[in-house]
C-alpha cells in the first residue's frame, strides 16, 4: 500500500489534535507516514503511533523551523520524490497552506485547501475532497488531476480514531537550500495562555460582538462553564475589544464546531462566512430582527448581560 | 523602491455568488465585481512605503475585461501605473496557473527596473485559498513573509522587509532580504478612499494590457483544461431551518441552559 505523508503539527513534541485527525484520514488513503520537523520527537512518538503512523520521517535541525515554511516545503518535496506517496496531507492553517502552495509548484502537483473531508476516489486512484465555499453557501467536491494530491485539511474534519502503528522513525538526510533561508524569525513572543481550547479546534465556541459593548466578561464566564473557546466578531476586534487572532469570520478564523453561540452579534455575511457550517447554532441578541436568528437552532431575544449570567449559573449548578 | 501590488477582481461577497453549471467555475458574469477588499490593504501599504521614501507602485491584475475596474480603483487610490493581463485562455485557471501568469508579468515589469517588493492581500474574498502569494514567491525564487499585521522596509542596498505576524501561539517578528514578497492582513492599515483629485488623476495614468503571448506563456499552460485540480460537483447548502426563538421574560438564560442540556452540551 502506498504511503501517505502527514506533516505533523506540534509544539516542542506536543502533537496537536489536527495531526491525529490527519493520521485518521490518511489511513483511508494508504499507509500513514508522519513527517516530524523540530525537537521533541520522543514526546510525540507515542501519539503518532497511537493514531496509526507506520513510519516517521524526521528532521531535528532547529534551522529548519527558524526559516519558516520554505525548508519544510523542500523537505516534503524530497520525500515526495523518494517515497511516491498516494497523497500529502497538511493542516489547513496559514503555515500549512503556504507549505502546500510551495510544494505544489515544486512537485507539479494539484493542491486543494480548506478540505472538510477527504476520501479515496471511487476508482481507487487519487482522492476526492469536500470543501465548503462562498461563505459556506455551497459544498464542492473536487479531485486532484496532476501529480501527487496535496490536501490542506481543516481542523475538526474527522474524529480521531486510534489504531496502533509502528511509528518506526527514520532520520532524513536533509539540508535546506540557501534560497530557503531568505526569511527568518528574529523574535517570537509567546501569547499568554488563556487555558481555553484553541478556536479552530474547539468543540464549542462562544463569541461576542458589538452587543458586548467591550465587556467580554459575561461571554468568557459562559464559555468557561461549557469548556468553550472564545471568539469575537470583526466589529469587536476592530473596536480593539478582543485580539484579531480570536476573530471569527471571512477575514479571521473559519470555525465549524459542534456548538456555536453568538452573543451580541448581528450576523453580517462577513461573520457568517466564519461560522455558518457549525453543527448547532445558538444566538443571544437584543434585536429580534438580527440576521443571525435566521441561522439558529435556538435563539434568545434579550440582553446578554442578564441572559448569559443566568445560563452560566444554571449550567454550573447542573454540573455539580 | 519599485513595488508591484497584485490585486484580484472578485464577485461582490455581499451578492449571491454561485457557479457556472457548464464548467463548474466561479460565475463572474452575473454578479457585480470589485477590487477584493483584502487587496485594498496591500495597495494602501505599498502607497505608504513609497510616500515615506521614494519609488513607484505598479498594480497588477489577471482577469477578464471587467477586472480593469480593480486596476482603476487602485490607481484612484494612488498607484502610479497599472498592468492588466487578460486573455480568453485564462478563464477557469486554478491558483497554480494564476501564479504562473502573475510571476511572468512581474518578471516583465521588472525587466525595465528591478522589482524590490511584491505586495499582496492575505487571500482573495472569493476563492479564499490564500496560496497564490506563496506560489508566486516560489516561482520567482523569492522569500515570502506572509500575514503581516505591521511592516517596515529598509530600502537601502541589500535591504530587508520586517513584519509582525500575530499567530495563535505567539507573535513573531520575521525578516526577509529584498527582493521579497509580503502578504498583508486587514489589521495592517486603514485603506484610503480615492479622493476627487485621485479619481481625476487616475484617468491619465498608464495601464498596459498584456496577453499570454506578451508574457511568452503557452495558452495550454493555463485555463480550465490545464488546471491541476478539478471541481467535480457543487451543491447549494440547504438553508438552515430556523429553530425556536424565545423572548427573554426573565428566564431566557435558564431556557438557554435547558436547551444546551437537552442537546447534551452540558
Amino acid at each position: 500500500m502506498a504511503e501517505v505523508l502527514v506533516l505533523v503539527d506540534h509544539v516542542e513534541g506536543k502533537v496537536r489534535k489536527t495531526t491525529s485527525e490527519l493520521l485518521t484520514i490518511a489511513r483511508r488513503l494508504g499507509e500513514p507516514s508522519a513527517v516530524f520537523v523540530g525537537t521533541g520527537f520522543d514526546a510525540a512518538k507515542e501519539t503518532l503511533a497511537r493514531f496509526g503512523a507506520e513510519k516517521v520521517y524526521r528532521v531535528e535541525s532547529p534551522e529548519v523551523l527558524g526559516h519558516l515554511v520554505v525548508p519544510q516545503a523542500e523537505l516534503l518535496a524530497q520525500l515526495v520524490s523518494s517515497t511516491s506517496p498516494a497523497a500529502v496531507l497538511v493542516p489547513s492553517s496559514p503555515e500549512g497552506k503556504e507549505i502546500g502552495a510551495r510544494l505544489a509548484v515544486k512537485t507539479e502537483s494539484g493542491l486543494i485547501t480548506d478540505a472538510v473531508d477527504v476520501q479515496a476516489a471511487g476508482d481507487g486512484s487519487g482522492v476526492t475532497t469536500t470543501q465548503s465555499v462562498f461563505a459556506g453557501s455551497y459544498t464542492v467536491s473536487a479531485t486532484v488531476t496532476k501529480g501527487t494530491p496535496i490536501v490542506a485539511v481543516k481542523p475538526n474534519s474527522a474524529t480521531p480514531e486510534e489504531s496502533a502503528g509502528a511509528a518506526a522513525d527514520e532520520v532524513v538526510d536533509f539540508t535546506p537550500s540557501d534560497a530557503a533561508k531568505g526569511a527568518r524569525i528574529t523574535e517570537s513572543k509567546p501569547k499568554q495562555a488563556t487555558g481555553r481550547p484553541e478556536l479552530t479546534e474547539a468543540a464549542i465556541v462562544v463569541s461576542g460582538g458589538r452587543g458586548t459593548g467591550g465587556d467580554f466578561s459575561k461571554v468568557e464566564d459562559f464559555a468557561d462553564s461549557l469548556g468553550a473557546a472564545v471568539g469575537a466578531s470583526r466589529a469587536a476586534v476592530d473596536a480593539g475589544w478582543y485580539p484579531h487572532t480570536s476573530q471569527v469570520g471571512q477575514t479571521g478564523k473559519q470555525v465549524s464546531p459542534q456548538l456555536y453561540v453568538a452573543c451580541g452579534i448581528s450576523g453580517a455575511i462577513q461573520h457568517r462566512a466564519g461560522m455558518q457550517t457549525s453543527k448547532t447554532i445558538v444566538a443571544v441578541n437584543k434585536d429580534n430582527e438580527a440576521p443571525i436568528f435566521e441561522l439558529v437552532d435556538f435563539g434568545v431575544v434579550g440582553d446578554l448581560f442578564t441572559v448569559l449570567p443566568q445560563a452560566t449559573e444554571a449550567i454550573t449548578a447542573a454540573k455539580d | 523602491m519599485n513595488i508591484v501590488v497584485c490585486v484580484k477582481y472578485v464577485p461582490d461577497a455581499q451578492a449571491e455568488r454561485t457557479f457556472n453549471a457548464s464548467d463548474n467555475t466561479t460565475d463572474r458574469e452575473n454578479v457585480d465585481g470589485l477590487l477584493s477588499e483584502l487587496d485594498e490593504y496591500a495597495v494602501e501599504e505599498a502607497l505608504k512605503i513609497v510616500e515615506a521614501g521614494e519609488g513607484e507602485v505598479t498594480v497588477l491584475t489577471v482577469g477578464p475585461d471587467a477586472a480593469a475596474d480593480a486596476v482603476k480603483k487602485a490607481l484612484q487610490m494612488g498607484a502610479h501605473k497599472g498592468v492588466h493581463v487578460g486573455d480568453d485562455a485564462i478563464h477557469g485557471s486554478d491558483a497554480i496557473a494564476t501564479s504562473l501568469v502573475l510571476a511572468e508579468a512581474i518578471k516583465k515589469i521588472g525587466a525595465d527596473s528591478a522589482v524590490d517588493l511584491v505586495v499582496t492581500g492575505m487571500a482573495s474574498t472569493d476563492g479564499t485559498m490564500g496560496v497564490v502569494p506563496a506560489m508566486v514567491a516560489e516561482r520567482l525564487g523569492l522569500p515570502a513573509v506572509t500575514f503581516a499585521s505591521e511592516l517596515a522596509v529598509d530600502g537601502s542596498t541589500g535591504g530587508s522587509v520586517t513584519i509582525r505576524r500575530d499567530g495563535d501561539a505567539s507573535t513573531q517578528t520575521i525578516t526577509a532580504t529584498l527582493p521579497a514578497l509580503v502578504s498583508v492582513t486587514d489589521q495592517i492599515n486603514e485603506p484610503r478612499y480615492p479622493s476627487f483629485k485621485g479619481i481625476m488623476a487616475a484617468k491619465k495614468k498608464p495601464v498596459e494590457r498584456w496577453t499570454l503571448a506578451d508574457l511568452g506563456i503557452d495558452a495550454a499552460q493555463v485555463g480550465l483544461d490545464a488546471a491541476w485540480t478539478k471541481v467535480d460537483s457543487f451543491t447549494a447548502r440547504p438553508p438552515r431551518a430556523q429553530g425556536e426563538i424565545v423572548a427573554d421574560e426573565g428566564d431566557g438564560g435558564r431556557r438557554l441552559a435547558a436547551f444546551l442540556t437537552e442537546r447534551k452540551f452540558v
